[in-house]
């Protein structure tokens, strides 16, 4: 083995850059939450302050950690699904679809055409709620009620397409292993295309109010911004790496779920600040509606879930009626169907970056072992680095935009 | 840039004994290597001119009770961005010496994947700035994710195990 020389890397670790400085007033220590309302969620920061400039931060996570790598090694992988909505809430189809990918890699499971564009409608549509989320949030918490109110309620008319599709909202548990559990139904197509019809005016209304606001410019511009290759050597996937200049989305990157049949721009932010990533979570909307618009166009004709009996929850109605569903609904519910060894690592572009399953499997019924890539856990740790330096009000408008959900944070 | 070259680059770099376990999963590269060569291992394919294995996607730890010499795991995934393929290394500690030199001096993204690795079984990452218990309180006396702990409470009696399939 040659002599490999260890590449150097100065900004690692936790830095108490303060403690050999002399500062003009006493430093103060600030809770930051772990429940203020500006945090949105359940996590701490401990600022040290000098005045109202922020010389060091520290987070305390997992106030409410919930053992879901834990639980996974007891329940059958359909009964994981549910946890999987309670990651990442804001896009809960989109971590119900990244986990049911990863299975069906497992099991070999060949997905209808149809299932897929289904799947790519749901999650773009998940992805427009959570930036809606994000972007509207960052509006209130400088100052800006009213865009908030506008898109609010074209988050609800997405939560309607999501019931129309499962029956619930917000935890979703959309979909089955090998598909879908019911078609796009007429209602729901008709909802999808009066989204597509009237909220893009909606969203230009909020652009409009907010996008080349001089009170919204001032307090972005240049705040909490991060640099590419400190975004890249701390993880950052997502909207918040883009915003430094990185195109690395796994949507292109690994194609999943048919994202290869879809044309579609992945934008791009140039300094990694708070305002670049509203832009680019705000041009990621449009686009999301682009791959809708096509989606729905191009929706092919055929079967809405594989054939695949053994993994795919058979419908109501067949278990009623139907002596080999009615079998198969006990065997898949009970959890007595075994899957078959290996490990498989599955992503797909969540809300806030690369969602990450990885499966060990030794065959049993249950998972041996499941790791979540969780983004938003990975990406929390820039946060100290990006708003040292700045004012506490900064760092709100900072926390805002990277969109850090606690669900997803703590699992 | 084949999974197969990278494989054999890597094996005459370091040798056979310190890179082995060579498997495919599901196109995805899975090598096992030991706590020595860790870190000199990151660092070549950190630095290497064409593989720029330069992201740390995830780690995960792991507990095989069954098998001693192979009890706690340790598995990275690497992406190189600019190539655009994923890469798995596992190495394996034994329940008497858990320790695994930290990777926080090449990734900053490392410092909180060990913490939560050495929280749940505890796995300590030598040289690590902060090791401590990242989400669950920090005066818990066990390591949660061990195979040995059981997930629901073990005294219940009203939950018989073979009536669950279990």
């Amino acid at each position: 083995m040659a002599d490999i020389a260890l590449v150097s890397n100065p900004h690692v670790g936790l830095t108490k850059t303060h403690e050999n400085k002399k500062y003009v007033n006493d430093l103060t220590t600030l809770n930051l939450g772990p429940t203020h309302p500006a945090t949105h969620g359940i996590f701490q920061n401990i600022l040290t302050m000098d005045g109202e400039t922020i010389i060091d931060a520290e987070q305390t996570v997992g106030y409410i950690h919930r053992a879901f790598e834990k639980i996974a090694e007891r329940r059958p992988f359909y009964q994981l699904t549910t946890l999987t909505d309670r990651m990442n809430y804001c896009s809960s189809p989109i971590n119900n679809m990244g986990w049911h990918l990863t299975v069906e890699k497992l099991l070999g499971i060949e997905v209808p055409k149809r299932a897929q564009y289904i799947r790519v409608i749901m999650m773009e549509l998940a992805r427009i709620a959570d930036h809606l989320i994000c972007n509207s949030i960052l509006a209130v918490d400088t100052g800006a009620l009213t865009g908030f109110l506008y898109v609010m309620q074209w988050r609800e008319h997405i939560y309607e397409i999501y019931e129309e599709m499962c029956g619930a909202r917000l935890t979703t548990n959309m979909g089955r292993f090998g598909g879908m559990e019911r078609d796009l139904s007429k209602e729901a197509i008709r909802k999808i295309n009066v989204l597509l019809d009237d909220f893009p005016k909606v969203l230009l209304e909020f652009e409009g109010l907010v996008k080349r606001n001089r009170i919204f410019m001032d307090r972005t511009i240049n705040v909490g911004s991060i640099s590419r290759e400190r975004a890249l050597n701390y993880g950052v996937t997502g909207p918040n790496l883009r915003a430094t200049g990185v195109d690395y989305d796994v949507r292109a990157m690994n194609p999943y779920s048919s994202y290869e049949d879809f044309d579609f721009e992945i934008p791009i932010g140039t300094k990694g600040d708070t305002y670049d990533r509203f832009l680019v979570r705000g041009e990621e909307i449009w686009q999301s509606l682009n791959i809708i618009k096509q989606a729905l166009q191009n929706l092919p004709e055929g079967a809405y879930h594989a054939d695949a009996p053994h993994y795919y929850l058979p419908d109501k109605q067949q278990v009623y009626g139907n002596m080999e569903a009615l079998i198969y609904h006990f065997k898949i519910v009970m959890g007595e169907i075994d899957a078959p060894v290996g490990e498989v690592y599955q992503s797909v572009e969540g809300g806030n970056g690369e969602l990450g399953f990885y499966l060990v499997s030794d065959g049993g019924r249950t998972p041996y072992r499941l790791k979540y890539r969780r983004p938003s856990f990975i990406y929390y740790q820039a946060f100290p680095e990006m708003i040292v330096g700045t004012t506490l009000s900064d760092a709100i408008v900072t926390m805002s935009s990277l969109n850090v959900i606690a669900g997803e944070l703590d699992a | 840039m084949s999974n197969e070259q990278i494989a054999q680059d890597l094996v005459a770099q370091f040798g056979e004994e310190r890179i082995y376990g060579i498997v495919e999963n599901y196109g995805l590269l899975n090598v096992t290597t030991t706590t020595e060569t860790i870190i000199p291992l990151m660092h070549y394919l950190y630095q290497h001119q064409t593989f720029k294995f330069q992201f740390l996607t995830d780690l995960a730890g792991i507990h095989f009770p069954q098998v001693p010499s192979h009890e706690f795991g340790v598995i990275y995934h690497l992406h190189s961005l600019e190539n655009n393929v994923r890469l798995i290394i596992k190495l394996y500690v034994t329940r008497e010496y858990i320790a695994v030199p930290t990777l926080t001096g090449l990734y900053a993204s490392a410092n909180w994947m060990e913490r939560e690795a050495f929280d749940f079984y505890g796995i300590t990452f030598t040289g690590h700035p902060k090791m401590e218990r990242i989400l669950n309180m920090e005066d818990m006396d066990y390591f949660p994710m061990r195979k040995e702990y059981p997930l629901e409470d073990a005294t219940r009696a009203d939950k018989i195990d073979a009536l669950f399939g279990r």
